[in-house]
């Protein structure tokens, strides 16, 4: 395979950009967060993000680097290999806060159900890249598509990751009714959900139930399950409109907020920056999106189209949920801002996601 | 690759360009609501949320001025404040609170369940709010959880001032105690610095002397993190000891008077009579104030308050009772002043009186025989007294009565005084809207029917009879002094009025006082001293009236017995002392309570003998020098 000197002119320098601004800016929160006021530094967490960056420019290059149509090829066994690592996760994952999410590489710590988002994206693009049925998809029209992520979802309840199980169902759904299921269909799947949500509730977690009525009822316990909403609430709201400050987020310094650099990094650049910073960074993720829609509309065919669709509703859901639940609008589930929470796997399979956005991208012009 | 080049379709996805189009606006909605979000916390909400990150990480550790000390009045410590401990948990700084506290009751030989259960209680504090797990702990406990201190993460110690009342029970009443604050009081002291879960004098001196024993409180602002350790400190304002107060008190006459009283239900009040300055004021049954001080629990708290001997009130300013027979020293008085006796004419006591339709007894069957003024003090004689009932009239019984300070309060510096009650034609018409009825006079005539005084009122009396008719207003604090010993304020006697009495009258009076104690008859003998001259005036007051017969007190049920009294004052020749003593249901006054009143003169002489040799001890020693 060769590269294609028009690629290279083509190359899509505003996801690009775009993704390295939110790398940085999730760098320096994550100095932030983890900056020891008497040691004056910061511990090895940033320089480890800047590793996983590296790491994820080569997702990214990788993902760009051949002909998207391939992608139809590689789905299959690309959902088979996530398939496996999720139950290679039970067996002799890590442990760690309550759950088991990771396998041990040695030098990195990989969380399977990162990669496992992007791989429903794939084998939903791959199911509904041909041409929609006139009256378009029925729910028997389904059953494959809802045999392959099923398993996906279900590994995740059990590890428990609660938040992944969620972008995995939502994703699904995006992909879905994107794909063309008829309207009325949709319907009654939704009627389904809602007569599933007792059961999926006997399966939850007592912590994950407790996050749930917390959500419903913020005082219930305000020492427990609501202290971190409403510590997030308080480090977001005293940011005002310009913020504390760099490196001077009290809720953030004093520990008073949860998972910091990981899923709460938004309540700790809030509390920072302000409501300006804010709305810049929900400007950017905006543009990018909104950009990413663009895309979806001029790719020059409908397995671009929905591999470009499926990768930006992953950055969307996550920044939808993320800042919905640290911002006390949603029941805490554990959901990271993509680019800037802390974490290699996640940033390696977001920059991939956006790798395939660009390769699309590029070779939209060839034809 | 002929699948790819299938694939390609040139027109691109028209049905998906239409949905991504509709999807735009559905991008703006959802930003939007994230954006009014943000709004609503950081714009709207952002003063309130900058006041919680502020009150999250800011601390205030405050420490309460150190009371002020009491001392009486000869310099001996009645009240300070000792440094004591109380053991603090702050659960949310522990990993595993359980285990914690388990190690915790394992070094403290405590038992665990007790303090998990202490635990389980105070879940509903706020968080990073400390429990206290132990007040005032003793030393080994210290010991251990210092010594222990990395194994008990959250467990802490905090020193406090504790008060100490270092007579216990002895002068509760006069004393005090301090309380928790109550919500009441917040509402009205919370300007003057007053929080919750302060202490504030709830009682005697404690509590009215509050301003000036209580001095100011220090602090120490400080930031903390999430786990509640300190960070650093931001503000510290250093806390201003307490004045130190000295009392007119005299430790050891009170505890000669208290342990005088021990066992009895009764009230002593020693007063000089030169200044109205109080010695000693003993009420039993008393209290400890240092279980206050520790904090009470409630079930002692409604133990005391349901106690059926009241061991909370103060007998001697707050119990009104009939003055019985000690009300004959204002009858004599009034009648000579009014001039409607010739002091040296004898009545016959046939051991009745007869008035209206109605019979008067006297106490002693069959009458004192023939009785003159003197006589009738020295014996107590009630007949000779009933005729002069209806000869002076109610009003002018009760205009003298109110010259000596009965029926008002003597404005001494405790809360709750009570007045007493001097009944005269106008009380009666607005109390019960009815006339004077002339028998009444009769019962008034020997301190019985309406007429109720308080034992200090009666030892007020017994000092103006004393110093020839200064009526002072009693008082207990002497001396306010800063820490430093400068005085800040300073008391002395205080002059209510000087009543009018002739040479005669006094004299008279007090020749019969005399010989209440010294003569031959009289019914005070058992305060008859070796080591000073005593004069007095023995009352039993009636707590029901008696019908027909004699009856012995140890014939009635306890609280239908009689109240003895005994108010008096010492030396005869140059009196310095007034004393009154009441012995609730003590039956007869010479019996109970004479003797009480000489344990506590002779201690008075006692110690003015010590002092007076060791003055001259001294002045011998300059001399020798020169």
């Amino acid at each position: 395979m060769q590269i294609d000197r028009r690629l290279i002119s083509h190359f899509d320098w505003t996801l690009f950009l775009l993704s390295l601004a939110f790398v940085a800016v999730g760098v320096t929160t994550i100095y932030s967060a983890n900056y020891d006021l008497s040691a004056g530094h910061a511990g090895p967490l940033p320089t480890r993000q800047l590793t996983w960056l590296g790491l994820g420019l080569i997702a990214m290059f990788a993902a760009m680097s051949f002909d998207y149509h391939y992608i139809d090829r590689l789905a299959y066994p690309f959902y088979g290999a996530m398939l496996l690592l999720l139950v290679l996760v039970m067996a002799v994952g890590h442990t760690g806060g309550g759950s088991q999410r990771w396998i041990n590489l040695g030098f990195f710590r990989l969380q399977p159900s990162e990669p496992a988002k992007l791989a429903i994206v794939l084998v939903m693009a791959k199911y509904f890249q041909a041409d929609e049925p006139p009256r378009g998809y029925f729910l028997r029209d389904l059953w494959v598509p809802f045999a392959m992520v099923a398993p996906l979802i279900v590994l995740t309840l059990i590890q428990p990751d609660l938040g992944t199980a969620i972008i995995l169902g939502i994703v699904f759904i995006s992909m879905v009714l994107m794909g063309g299921l008829r309207l009325r269909s949709f319907a009654y799947l939704v009627g389904a959900g809602l007569a599933f949500l007792p059961v999926a509730w006997h399966f939850l977690k007592p912590y994950q139930r407790n996050r749930i009525l917390t959500f419903l009822d913020p005082d219930r316990d305000p020492l427990g399950a609501g202290y971190h909403v409403i510590q997030s609430q308080i480090a977001i709201g005293s940011g005002r409109l310009f913020g504390k400050g760099y490196l001077h987020g009290t809720q953030n310094r004093l520990d008073f907020l949860p998972a910091q650099h990981t899923d709460f990094i938004f309540a700790v650049f809030s509390e920072e920056w302000g409501f300006v910073g804010c709305a810049v960074l929900l400007l950017f993720y905006f543009i990018m999106i909104a950009y990413c829609l663009g895309l979806v509309q001029r790719a020059k065919d409908r397995f671009g189209a929905l591999l470009v669709f499926g990768m930006i509703a992953i950055v969307f859901w996550h920044v939808a949920i993320n800042v919905a639940m640290v911002a006390g609008v949603m029941p805490v589930v554990g959901v990271p801002l993509p680019m800037v929470s802390y974490g290699g796997s996640a940033l390696a399979s977001m920059m991939f996601a956006i790798g395939v956005i660009m390769n699309v991208s590029m070779r939209r012009y060839i034809f | 690759m002929a699948t790819l080049t299938e694939i390609n379709k040139q027109d691109g996805a028209p049905e998906l360009r239409r949905r991504a189009g509709l999807l735009y606006a559905l991008l703006i909605i959802a930003f939007f609501g994230l954006v009014a979000r943000l709004t609503f916390l950081q714009l709207i909400q952002g003063e309130r949320y900058t006041f919680l990150s502020e009150n999250n990480r800011i601390r205030l550790k405050r420490v309460p001025g150190t009371r002020g000390m009491m001392f009486d009045r000869q310099g001996q410590l009645l009240v300070d404040s000792r440094p004591s401990f109380d053991l603090i948990f702050v659960p949310e700084d522990a990993d595993d609170p359980a285990k914690t506290l388990r190690l915790l009751a394992q070094y403290l030989r405590r038992d665990e369940n007790e303090l998990l259960k202490t635990f389980e209680e105070s879940k509903s504090r706020a968080a990073f709010d400390e429990m206290v797990l132990g007040r005032d702990v003793d030393w080994p406990a210290v010991v251990a959880v210092e010594s222990h201190q990395l194994d008990l993460p959250g467990v802490s110690l905090r020193t406090r001032p504790r008060r100490n009342y270092a007579d216990g029970p002895m002068a509760a009443h006069v004393l005090g105690y301090l309380g928790e604050i109550n919500q009441k009081q917040l509402n009205i002291l919370k300007e003057q610095g007053y929080v919750v879960g302060d202490e504030i004098g709830q009682y005697g001196l404690e509590r009215r002397w509050e301003e000036l024993l209580r001095g100011q409180s220090g602090g120490q602002q400080v930031e903390v993190d999430a786990l509640g350790r300190r960070v650093r400190v931001l503000h510290e304002v250093t806390d201003v000891p307490g004045y130190t107060v000295r009392l007119t008190l005299d430790r050891q006459m009170q505890e000669a008077a208290y342990e005088a009283l021990k066992g009895k239900e009764g009230t002593i009040v020693a007063l000089d009579v030169h200044s109205g300055a109080i010695l000693t004021l003993a009420s039993t049954p008393a209290f400890d104030p240092n279980v206050f001080a520790r904090g009470i629990k409630s079930e002692e708290w409604s133990a005391l308050i349901k106690d059926q001997l009241r061991p909370l009130s103060n007998r001697a300013t707050q119990g009104q009772f009939p003055p019985g027979s000690t009300f004959k020293i204002i009858m004599a008085i009034a009648a000579l002043e009014e001039g409607v006796i010739n002091p040296e004419s004898f009545i016959q006591d046939p051991g009745f009186f007869f008035f209206g339709n109605r019979s008067f007894r006297d106490w002693k069957k069959g009458g004192h025989g023939a009785v003159n003024l003197h006589r009738a003090i020295v014996e107590s004689c009630d007949t000779y007294f009933y005729q002069l009932g209806p000869k002076l009239g109610i009003d002018r019984i009760a205009k003298w009565a109110r010259a000596f300070g009965l029926g008002e309060k003597s404005g001494i510096a405790l809360d709750d005084e009570r007045s007493g009650i001097i009944p005269d034609t106008e009380w009666k018409r607005k109390r019960y809207r009815q006339p004077w009825f002339p028998g009444e006079t009769v019962s008034v005539a020997i301190g019985q029917g309406y007429v109720t005084v308080t034992p200090l009122q009666l030892a007020n009396m017994m000092a103006a009879v004393a110093n020839g008719g200064k009526l002072y207003r009693p008082y207990l604090v002497s001396k306010v002094e800063s820490v430093d010993g400068t005085t800040v304020r300073e008391y002395g006697p205080e002059l209510i009025r000087t009543i009018q009495l002739k040479p005669e009258t006094l004299n008279r009076v007090r020749s019969a006082l005399n010989d209440v104690v010294s003569g031959p008859h009289g019914t005070g003998g058992a305060a008859k001293s070796q080591m000073v001259e005593i004069a007095g005036k023995t009352g039993t007051a009636q707590v029901i009236e008696m019908k027909s017969a004699y009856l012995k007190s140890e014939q009635l049920s306890y609280f239908n017995r009689d109240h003895a009294w005994f108010v008096s004052y010492a030396p005869v020749d140059h009196p310095e002392v007034a004393i009154a003593v009441l012995v609730e249901h003590g039956g007869h006054g010479g019996d109970a309570a004479a003797p009480m009143a000489k344990k506590v003169f002779e201690k008075f002489i006692e110690l003015k003998k010590k002092a007076a040799e060791k003055q001259e001890v001294q002045i011998e020693g300059e001399t020798r020098a020169n």
